[in-house]
């Protein structure tokens, strides 16, 4: 069938020809403009689902591919397709997506049709960062995703929307006009844009890298998606960006948004560069542990809600990071795990937040107290989700955590060590939070008048706790998607970490692995520290 | 089995979630059928499973796993159940006095908001302390782990308008996480060292090890598991969020903080006895620090004058001592006094629950006095439990107390300093409880007078679980008689089969206590120490009040370093807390953040903006101007291939 051909085309830009279908709308009829938005949406999800169906979790390699010469010289491809990584990610912006545009639903009133406008190119561009195989063409998606998202903070925003709109998009140029120059570096070196092609070459030995050559790709790369993470020191555009954003930006932001961070690193980073990945391990995981502590400690002390949520993002994705550089099979499938947390749990905690907004039109916390008594269904929602995002098990956030942290104390013991305190943090600062805003006695009036959850947002929290409850308790569907992924990524920068798991490897469910202890002895990079 | 054991779990489950999700609609009878049934169904099922399970001494402990939970490179873990004599005896004392605390809650709760909420919270913090027990992995059981302090976080606040509610909530969950973190690092340790942390397999390899193999692996991996259990079990240095717990419902107090999740930490050691044997360091770290803790929460208990606190430093004090046994090598008897203490404390706070419910909710022994005439059978079971705590002979807390205090001398581990500080504690003990006992329900009545028409003895939905509950609290110590005493150490032996290849262990090495001692002679000790706190007690608070309040005043120094709990709780304040709230507020938000890092960040926009301003000028349109630039620039070229 032609159209199970092109289905990664059709997840990509079904949004775009939804787009196009509301710029022929007239812009009076919001309602209308929302329904289709929705639908629009809601059919990505579906093509994202599908795709769950049809993909093979032990085939290695990318499924679905689809690969034309798009521009003959010099020779850029439309060349798409998709692993376990990418899969999982595309299935949580086609989730995300129809969220964003329910929380919208009240809140945005002004410039209606051109806000879903952009919110649905904004779809096109994560999903096309998710897929495409080509260097070219995931710069191009890359650097076209930042476009909607530039208009939907600067219009629609709040507060210093302009300023933080601009830093959003200055800082990720930053980042991309490096990474551009180590596409073409990679391009005048191989004849090639094509990203499999490149890895091949560079595995086999025919496109030989000098040492200095191959740090300074690793760093053009490792930087740009640094910045997207973020990971500190790179991490002041996020607070001014998530915090000013509308709540669909947020969300978006949030949710896909700093995963092509991290997603760039497992997808370029490390098999194109795993001699300098190895070498840098060290330095990156310091970084991200400090991301780690230093995230959760100054969302202690936000005054703002969503600045809050924003700096715990930067905790939450330390250990993202921290997992990937564990290079083992633990950590790295935690770290996938722990994107799509996030994007749920954060994804999660701003909707509220706009909720809140939306119906006291402030985000500071001393505005709030005592809603547990006000609005209390809300309120459980809320618990769940932040519940969700401190890591309690069997709420989807401890998987994650549990194997980074595993995955990371085998790497570097110390650095491990000191990802378990970031988890008592995330206690602190969300705990407190709770209390500051549901807790206690209703000290402002204003606070006794607001509504509780009504049926549209009480119907997207219930499928947001759902997925939280479901990944905490079944996280295997998940998990497994990503075996051969990590498996390809870890042969690369580590093979001895995937050595330990070959007879796993496509092994009958059940199978114990009792009497296996692997202890790949691994010290990678500088800052190993010694057991 | 494996059927038996999902029907003891879920039904608290379903419970929680019929009463949470639907609740709100349901009546108070609705509510409380289907809290304290399910609770019920678990007991029943409890009870079934023990009898059906016919674990003889060789017999394997039931190991079935459910499904894959997490599974990620080399790590896997199934949600797997176990099923041994331990779990049998937990999974009892667990089911039956839960029961027993749900339905007195009827009682209880009947006038307060959210009794819905309540249920559903007490229903689900039974699954997940049933989860803990019978877990067959440490992520498993920290499902449970994490699970019961949810719950407990949840209880505690349960007030949650009240400030000092929620504050007491979020301290006890933070504290204890503090631990939590030490128990994650541990797992990964075991991990990484032995390949998996699932019982079944981890605990036959460990098994396997001679003494002294791995030693300093397993010791930092005990040292911190036990610092989990230190958070959660609220011990020295961590013990700080437990007595603030008492801000949540007295059934709370009684479930929570008294019986079951308090003790899950005793429970842990024990359950990882096979790990700790073969790291006697930290096992002499357990004994000391639970020997220690005993010891100074009872003398915080002393001058306390809020009933429910007196008992949570009573409680904190008696975990110390279930730690004291499980250090020394004799876990049975830390289990032991786990399942006596559960029976008379919780009937401590159920009965002072009873109090506290006569007196509208006041809880200071000041105002309190001659109760025993209005509330006889809060007083009668009141001072059971009273008898049982303090070691008077024939009530369970003689036997499981005697227990420890023979292991602390003669145990695998012993040590004679241990006894003799657990000695004092024990009269201290005595003293405290008589003192409590005294000042509620003997003397004259001190009570105000707009009170005092309104305290009478509680409904019968309160006053059977305190008969039940003090009927095992009597009973519950003749299932360990020592031998001394014409016994046969029951108890020890039936446990024998968990803990009995850890005790081997350390014999053939020839680990044993450096001292023995007759029982007897030990029990005389004991008995001694508890005989004069109780005629303390009674001589200070009944015959001559007077001289309490002489030496308070007379050593008012130390008096009020007590009752002010050694100023522990500022001290961290102001050691840890203020310096991190106000260092990342000013340092490293206000300084690092927004100063350095984002001042460098806009700094470089706003360098780049200047300099093309300057550039700027260059292009002014002005064709003088350019024609002059091109001047300049023909005669610097010039230049420059002449002097090249």
């Amino acid at each position: 069938m032609p159209l199970a051909d092109h289905i990664l085309t059709i997840a990509t830009f079904l949004p775009s020809l939804g787009a196009l279908v509301l710029v022929f709308l007239p812009r009076e009829n919001a309602g209308r403009i929302r329904t289709l938005a929705l639908v629009f949406s809601l059919l990505t999800f579906v093509v994202t689902l599908i795709l769950i169906f049809g993909f093979s979790r032990s085939a290695g390699g990318f499924q679905f591919e689809e690969n034309y010469a798009w521009i003959t010289s010099p020779p850029i491809h439309y060349h798409m397709g998709i692993d376990g990584l990418s899969l999982i990610l595309i299935v949580l912006t086609g989730f995300l997506t129809p969220l964003c545009v329910l929380v919208s639903w009240t809140g945005i009133s002004e410039r209606v049709k051109e806000f879903h406008i952009f919110l649905l190119a904004l779809e096109t561009g994560v999903i096309g960062v998710f897929v495409s195989l080509d260097l070219f063409l995931f710069f191009a998606f890359w650097e076209v995703m930042l476009i909607p998202m530039y208009f939907l903070i600067g219009i629609w925003g709040h507060g210093r929307k302009v300023y933080a709109a601009v830093k959003f998009i200055l800082y990720t140029m930053a980042g991309s006009a490096l990474m551009l120059v180590g596409i073409i570096f990679l391009y005048e070196r191989s004849g090639s844009f094509d990203y499999p092609q490149i890895l091949a070459q560079l595995s086999d030995g025919s496109l030989p890298l000098t040492h200095t050559a191959e740090s300074l790709l690793f760093w053009a790369f490792l930087i740009a998606f640094a910045i997207k993470v973020p990971i500190f020191p790179l991490h002041t555009w996020l607070p001014d960006a998530h915090t000013e954003a509308p709540t669909a930006g947020s969300v978006i932001l949030a949710g896909v948004l700093l995963k092509m961070g991290t997603y760039g690193m497992l997808r370029f980073c490390l098999p194109l560069f795993p001699g300098a990945s190895r070498e840098f391990a060290g330095l990156v995981s310091v970084l991200a542990v400090i991301g780690i502590i230093y995230g959760a400690l100054v969302s202690m002390v936000q005054p703002d809600l969503k600045r809050l949520v924003a700096y715990s993002s930067v905790a939450h994705l330390g250990f993202v990071v921290l997992g990937i550089f564990a290079f083992n099979m633990e950590g790295m499938e935690g770290a996938i795990y722990q994107m799509v947390n996030h994007g749920v749990s954060t994804g999660a905690l701003f909707l509220m937040v706009g909720m809140l907004y939306d119906r006291r039109h402030t985000r500071l916390i001393k505005d709030f107290g005592g809603l547990g008594t006000t609005i209390p269904v809300f309120s459980t929602f809320f618990m769940i989700v932040t519940l969700s995002s401190l890591g309690l098990p069997m709420l989807n956030g401890f998987v994650g955590e549990f194997l980074i942290i595993i995955g990371a104390f085998h790497a570097r013991v110390l650095w491990g060590s000191l990802a378990a305190v970031g988890v008592i943090l995330a206690a602190v600062y969300l705990l407190w939070m709770y209390q500051r805003v549901f807790l206690g006695e209703v000290t402002d009036e204003k606070n006794r008048q607001i509504p509780d959850v009504n049926r549209r947002e009480k119907w997207m929290l219930t499928a947001v706790v759902a997925v939280i409850i479901f990944m905490g308790i079944y996280p295997q569907p998940f998990l497994r998607q990503m075996d051969v992924t990590v498996a390809g990524v870890l042969t690369r920068v580590n093979p001895q970490a995937v050595t330990a798991r070959n007879g796993k490897l496509g092994a009958p469910k059940g199978q114990t692995q009792a009497g296996i202890a692997p202890r790949p002895q691994i010290r990678a990079g500088s800052g190993g520290a010694s057991r | 089995m494996e059927i038996l054991l999902l029907l003891m779990l879920l039904p608290p489950l379903a419970g929680a979630a019929l009463n949470g999700i639907f609740g709100r609609r349901f009546s108070h009878g609705l509510v409380s059928v289907i809290g304290c049934g399910s609770a019920g169904i678990a007991a029943i099922f409890a009870i079934a499973a023990a009898l059906t399970s016919h674990l003889g001494p060789d017999t394997p402990p039931f190991v079935h796993g459910y499904f894959t939970w997490i599974q990620a490179g080399s790590f896997r873990t199934d949600f797997a159940l176990y099923y041994d004599r331990l779990t049998l005896i937990m999974t009892l004392v667990v089911t039956v006095i839960g029961f027993l605390i749900h339905m007195y809650s009827r009682g209880y709760m009947e006038h307060e908001g959210g009794y819905y909420r309540f249920f559903c919270y007490l229903n689900l913090f039974l699954f997940m302390m049933l989860v803990l027990i019978t877990a067959g992995s440490y992520p498993v059981m920290f499902v449970g782990w994490e699970g019961v302090g949810l719950c407990s976080y949840l209880l505690i606040g349960f007030y949650f308008p009240k400030k000092s509610a929620s504050d007491a909530g979020k301290k006890a969950f933070i504290v204890t996480r503090i631990g939590d973190a030490g128990f994650t690092v541990g797992v990964a340790l075991l991990f990484w060292t032995f390949g998996t942390v699932n019982f079944p397999e981890l605990f036959p390899k460990v098994a396997a090890l001679g003494l002294g193999d791995q030693q300093h692996t397993l010791t930092a991996a005990c040292l911190l598991l036990f610092l989990g259990a230190v958070g959660k079990s609220a011990q020295l240095p961590l013990y700080v969020w437990l007595p603030d717990a008492m801000e949540g419902p007295t059934p709370v107090s009684a479930l929570i903080h008294a019986a079951t999740m308090v003790t899950a930490g005793v429970y842990m050691v024990a359950r990882s006895n096979v790990l700790f044997v073969h790291a006697p360091e930290a096992l002499k770290t357990v004994s000391a620090v639970g020997c220690i803790t005993a010891f100074f929460a009872a003398t915080i208990a002393l001058c306390q004058n809020d009933l429910k606190r007196m008992l949570a430093y009573s409680t904190i004090s008696q975990l110390g001592y279930m730690f004291t046994g499980c250090g020394v090598a004799v876990f049975s008897s830390g289990i032991f006094h786990l399942m006596t203490h559960a029976c008379f404390k919780a009937l401590l706070f159920l009965a002072a629950g009873s109090v506290m419910h006569a007196m509208s909710g006041e809880l200071d022994m000041r105002i309190m006095g001659g109760l025993r005439h209005k509330m006889p059978t809060t007083f009668w079971t009141f001072l059971i439990a009273t008898l049982a705590i303090s070691g008077v002979p024939g009530f369970a807390g003689f036997f499981s107390k005697d227990g420890i205090l023979a292991a602390t001398y003669s145990g695998p581990l012993g040590s004679p300093w241990l006894y003799w500080l657990l000695t004092i504690t024990a009269g201290l003990t005595a003293f405290y409880m008589f003192r409590g006992l005294f000042m509620t329900f003997c003397g004259k009545s001190r009570v105000p007078h707009d009170l005092e028409h309104h305290v009478h003895e509680s409904s019968s939905k309160m006053t059977v679980p305190l008969m039940i509950l003090a009927v095992f609290s009597i009973v519950a110590g003749y299932v360990g008689i020592p031998e001394v005493l014409g016994g046969s150490e029951r108890f020890d032996h039936f446990l024998e089969p968990v803990f009995g290849s850890s005790q081997n262990l350390l014999a053939s090495n020839g680990v044993a206590a450096a001292h023995t001692a007759s029982e007897l002679v030990l029990m005389i000790g004991s008995l001694t120490a508890a005989g004069v706190g109780i005629l303390v007690a009674y001589w200070f608070y009944l015959r001559s009040p007077e001289i309490p309040e002489g030496l308070a005043t007379a050593f008012s120094g130390a008096y009020r370093t007590l009752v002010n709990k050694y100023y522990v709780d500022e001290f961290y304040n102001w050691l840890i807390v203020q310096p991190v709230v106000v260092g990342s507020r000013k340092f490293l938000w206000q300084f690092v953040d927004t100063g350095v890092i984002d001042g460098a960040v806009n700094g470089s926009a706003e360098a780049t903006a200047d300099v093309g301003q300057v550039l700027r000028r260059i292009q002014s349109g002005n064709i003088r101007s350019y024609a002059a630039w091109v001047l300049l620039g023909a005669v610097g070229w010039l230049g420059y291939l002449l002097l090249r």
